[in-house]
């Protein structure tokens, strides 16, 4: 941590005099070292103990849980989400997929296995390790989200309608941000999710660590917080909405190998 | 004609699988009031639909008779419209106010370095809204330009019905005074923004 914290440090001092083009090689700089001393790993590592670890009334793990490839199959199954899964009539990501494996197999409760679906710094939640190990097991396997049944297709088609939908005290939607080429906040690039070309570095590499706060956070999180940030009021866990924006997203970032899970500044 | 034009353009474009009522039954089911976030904030006002609908180009009559209601919305204060640009550089800086995290009731900033470039010493200014370099200094800060500022920051949507830009005194966002210290930041001789 100190060093990271050096680091940024030691750009802040480069970057003031050196104009905005020459920060934001500097940043890019800053982003491959990062990427080089990610802990991603050791999120990795945990999320396949949690995974194998026998939990909840029916004291069984989640190694029996269909992710979409069959009962138990791990590999290439993150890059296929969300997808519509027959048993619960519904599209689902792989959070919400989780959690219906923790309902149904572990026969846990839903409000006890969405207690703490976000971390913090100090205490990672159960879905983010899960979903780092989860998502390095379709490393190089190309993304390709459901986009035949028809409520995949509604999906797709509603989380397209909320990418654009404005609303809320600052009236914003996903695309006040995302919605136009070259823009930045503050020194932050916006990539504009609804293009393909866009979505797909940006949806190979999530979920991910995040430097800047020391945390691994999960897709579900990302959809959260920019709402925070839009001043909406909060998007439920694993609801349909979440899942039909993840949707669009991931159906519009298709064909990209994916990567992840990534480091992020 | 133009007009005309583009209206047809834009209703055979909006074919949208889910109007935005629709949407909006969606969120009301699948969104929930956190702190000061509460659900009405999911409830779309005519200008809001309006944006979604044309994906943000609306007709151009129906946009000038809103953008006049918009205009009506604000309180122009009597007098010197420039406050202090030392809080309005603060004000600018932060980005507090209006999430369900924030405190209800304290104090919120203006977000405004997310977007523009204001004062030449922060390299660090997002680009969703133009550059502000040197605003005063190259339109001069009479009372018609003291006007357009204030009003542009309490309401940006009266000038620009799909503006991307909040309505940072209509939301309640910024205070009066605070919008002043805006406008000093921008208008002020003294202010950074405006220093050779």
């Amino acid at each position: 941590m100190t060093r990271f914290s050096a680091t940024i440090l030691v750009l802040g001092l480069t970057a003031i005099p050196a104009g905005a083009q020459d920060t934001k090689k500097e940043i890019q700089k800053y982003q491959q070292m990062i990427a080089e001393g990610s802990p991603v790993e050791l999120f990795e590592l945990e999320g396949e103990t949690l995974w194998k670890k026998p939990q909840g009334p029916n004291n069984v793990s989640l190694e029996k849980c269909d992710l979409g490839q069959g009962p138990g199959v791990l590999k290439g199954a993150y890059a296929r989400l969300p997808r519509y899964f027959k048993d619960a009539d519904r599209v689902m990501d792989l959070e919400t997929r989780l959690l219906h494996c923790m309902t149904t197999l572990q026969g846990r409760s839903r409000d006890e296995a969405t207690k703490r679906v976000f971390g913090n710094e100090n205490q990672p939640s159960e879905m983010e390790y899960l979903s780092a190990y989860i998502a390095s097991q379709s490393r190089g396997v190309r993304l390709a989200a459901g986009n035949s049944h028809p409520k995949e297709k509604e999906a797709y088609e509603l989380g397209k309608a909320l990418f654009f939908y404005r609303a809320g005290a600052w009236d914003m939607s996903c695309a006040s941000c995302h919605g136009e080429d070259n823009k930045r906040i503050r020194m932050q690039d916006l990539p504009v999710l609804y293009k393909p070309q866009a979505a797909r570095p940006i949806m190979a590499t999530w979920p991910a660590y995040r430097v800047s706060n020391s945390q691994f956070k999960t897709m579900q999180w990302r959809l959260n917080d920019c709402y925070r940030q839009m001043r909406f009021p909060e998007p439920k866990f694993a609801s349909e909405a979440t899942n039909a924006l993840n949707t669009f997203l991931t159906v519009t970032a298709a064909g990209e190998p994916y990567r992840g899970p990534g480091t992020k500044r | 004609m133009r007009t005309l034009l583009l209206s047809a353009a834009l209703l055979s474009g909006i074919a949208w699988a889910q109007s935005p009522v629709d949407v909006q039954k969606v969120l009301q089911r699948d969104f929930q009031a956190r702190g000061q976030a509460t659900m009405d904030r999911v409830v779309q006002d005519g200008l809001q639909r309006v944006c979604t609908d044309s994906h943000d180009r609306p007709p151009s009559d129906l946009a000038r008779q809103l953008e006049a209601d918009q205009l009506k919305t604000i309180d122009f204060p009597p007098g010197s419209l420039i406050g202090d640009w030392k809080r309005g550089e603060r004000i600018a800086q932060g980005g507090r106010g209006l999430t369900w995290n924030d405190k209800p009731g304290a104090p919120a900033d203006g977000s405004c370095y997310n977007c523009h470039q204001l004062s030449p010493q922060e390299m660090s200014y997002g680009t969703i809204g133009p550059s502000l370099l040197r605003f005063g200094w190259m339109r001069g800060n009479g009372p018609e330009m003291q006007r357009y500022v204030y009003g542009k920051i309490y309401n940006a949507k009266a000038y620009n019905l799909c503006s991307q830009m909040p309505r940072l005194g209509h939301s309640g966002t910024l205070t009066p005074e605070q919008i002043k210290d805006l406008v000093g930041l921008l208008l002020d001789p003294e202010s950074p923004v405006n220093k050779q």
